[in-house]
């Protein structure tokens, strides 16, 4: 049965001090699904994305990624760095900030991984990474360094090189927050397609509109807990839910005062 | 005209000088470089009691005066059995201090890089050598050259203060030059132009690789 999840959480519980981030998170990422985690700031929805990579190191609560424990077993033994290194091969990590490498070209930052990871041949791996820069389409900007690309493309060739070692999952935390409006669209587009072709997706964002058009499963977060989960048409369709009508609203007002600006 | 032939006879130990001083500046740098890398990963990445150690020694050489450690090391050294020549001795101090200072600049190139570029790293596969290796090394050293040229540049001009341990290096031949001759204001003078130039030339070159690595800043 566990075959047919890709990630499932348990109990999770996160604390940064005496301030608990994560309250007993229960959660199943479904293969082939899109999951959007959305919710106000501070809901922990980031924290949450980020103990799925094992970026923050969950406190208790068990988190399986394809089956098998990440970070900790189920007796809360901390498991050796090979093995945590060896499931998080699993997932592919898509940031806010891209944190492209910025001394590597385009092309460089996508067949690092494939060089010295996977350990490709030269030839090889650059061939890979080049048939992903051009899926994002930026084939054309292969030779640039990050500092010569725009946000959207610096973004589109992290999702590239996410994507080249060939991960079961991608995690994305809020990876059009830092971009200007103008170029969300074209990391959104990709973000779509890589949808279309079946790809397990969990997306931390404010588009609320790809949250709704794509998302399957749509997860709303409130103070560190599940408040509210479902089919994404199912849960916009239950606005009686104080926490997600008040959170909704917000981004109703927001457009609504750009409407009237 | 007797000044000339005076100048004609002193000028191949002002010469030699010259040479003494940028070899003992290269050899400090290189020697304060390796050491100074040594220092910062193992401050940066060490257990907190190789940490301590290196803290106290960092602070106490960049706490005191250049020429107060020189005379310890060469005046000192034979108390504790440590008795050296004076060039080796002013090759080890002046790369010891360059150490403290840039096993400093490293350690906050190293702090400096953004998180998140080490988390990609380990997203991806990478090994904590790889890391370092691959990513934190390159980044760091983008991050350090503007402050790594000015201590190249100080520690081309501390390289005068080993003439206090005779040393023959440029000072002490330009110095012995004009003490000799009743000309210390020429030979002030000359030592200023020289080592001027250097330190321009030292400059002009850390712009030139700067801008030549424009294009790795971060974006």
């Amino acid at each position: 049965m566990s075959d047919t999840l890709a990630i499932t959480l348990r109990g999770v519980v996160k604390r940064y001090g005496s301030n608990t981030v994560l309250r007993g998170i229960d959660l199943d990422i479904r293969h082939g699904e899109v999951t959007c985690l959305i919710g106000p700031s501070g809901s922990g929805k980031s924290t949450l994305l980020r103990c799925m990579a094992f970026l923050e190191e969950h406190d208790a609560g068990l988190i399986r990624v394809a089956g098998d424990p990440l970070g900790f077993d189920a007796a809360r033994n901390r498991l050796p760095q090979t093995e945590i290194a060896r499931v998080r091969r699993n997932i592919g990590m898509v940031f806010q900030q891209f944190n492209l490498w910025p001394h590597m070209t385009a092309l460089g930052n996508v067949a690092e991984g494939l060089r010295q990871v996977l350990r490709l041949p030269k030839r090889q791996a650059q061939e890979r990474a080049m048939a992903h820069l051009t899926r994002v389409g930026l084939a054309d900007r292969a030779s640039y360094y990050p500092s010569q690309l725009s946000g959207g493309q610096q973004q589109r060739v992290a999702i590239a090189r996410a994507l080249a070692m060939d991960p079961k999952i991608v995690l994305f935390d809020e990876p059009t927050s830092s971009l200007d409006p103008e170029l969300t669209g074209e990391v959104l587009n990709v973000m779509r397609s890589l949808a279309d072709d079946g790809m397990t997706m969990v997306v931390v964002t404010h588009e609320i509109g790809f949250a709704a058009h794509v998302a399957q499963h749509l997860v709303f977060l409130d103070e560190g807990q599940v408040a509210l989960e479902g089919r994404a048409g199912d849960v916009f369709a239950q606005p009686w839910h104080p926490r997600l009508r008040q959170f909704l609203e917000t981004y109703l007002d927001r457009g609504a005062s750009v409407l009237l600006g | 005209m007797s000044d000339f032939s005076a100048l004609r006879e002193a000028m191949p130990e002002i010469v030699d000088g010259l040479w003494l001083t940028l070899a003992m500046w290269l050899a400090a740098s290189a020697l304060g470089l390796v050491l100074g890398l040594a220092i910062a990963l193992a401050r940066r990445f060490g257990p907190v009691w190789v940490d301590r150690p290196l803290w106290a020694v960092v602070g106490v050489i960049r706490g005191t005066p250049f020429l107060v450690q020189i005379f310890l090391l060469y005046y000192g050294g034979p108390f504790i059995g440590l008795e050296l020549d004076p060039t080796p001795a002013g090759l080890g101090g002046l790369a010891l201090y360059g150490a403290a200072y840039f096993s400093e600049i490293l350690r906050g190139g190293l702090l400096a890089i953004p998180p998140g570029h080490v988390e990609a790293g380990m997203c991806i596969g990478l090994s904590r050598l790889q890391i370092v290796r691959r990513i934190m090394l390159p980044e760091m050293t983008l991050l350090v050259l503007p402050a790594s040229v000015n201590m190249f540049v100080v520690l081309l001009k501390e390289t005068a203060v080993l003439s206090i341990i005779t040393v023959p290096e440029l000072t002490m031949a330009v110095t012995g030059f004009g003490s000799a001759n009743f000309a210390f204001s020429q030979a002030a003078l000359v030592l200023a132009i020289v080592y001027w130039t250097l330190t321009e030339l030292t400059g002009g070159l850390g712009r030139l690789l700067e801008r030549r690595l424009d294009r790795f800043k971060l974006a």
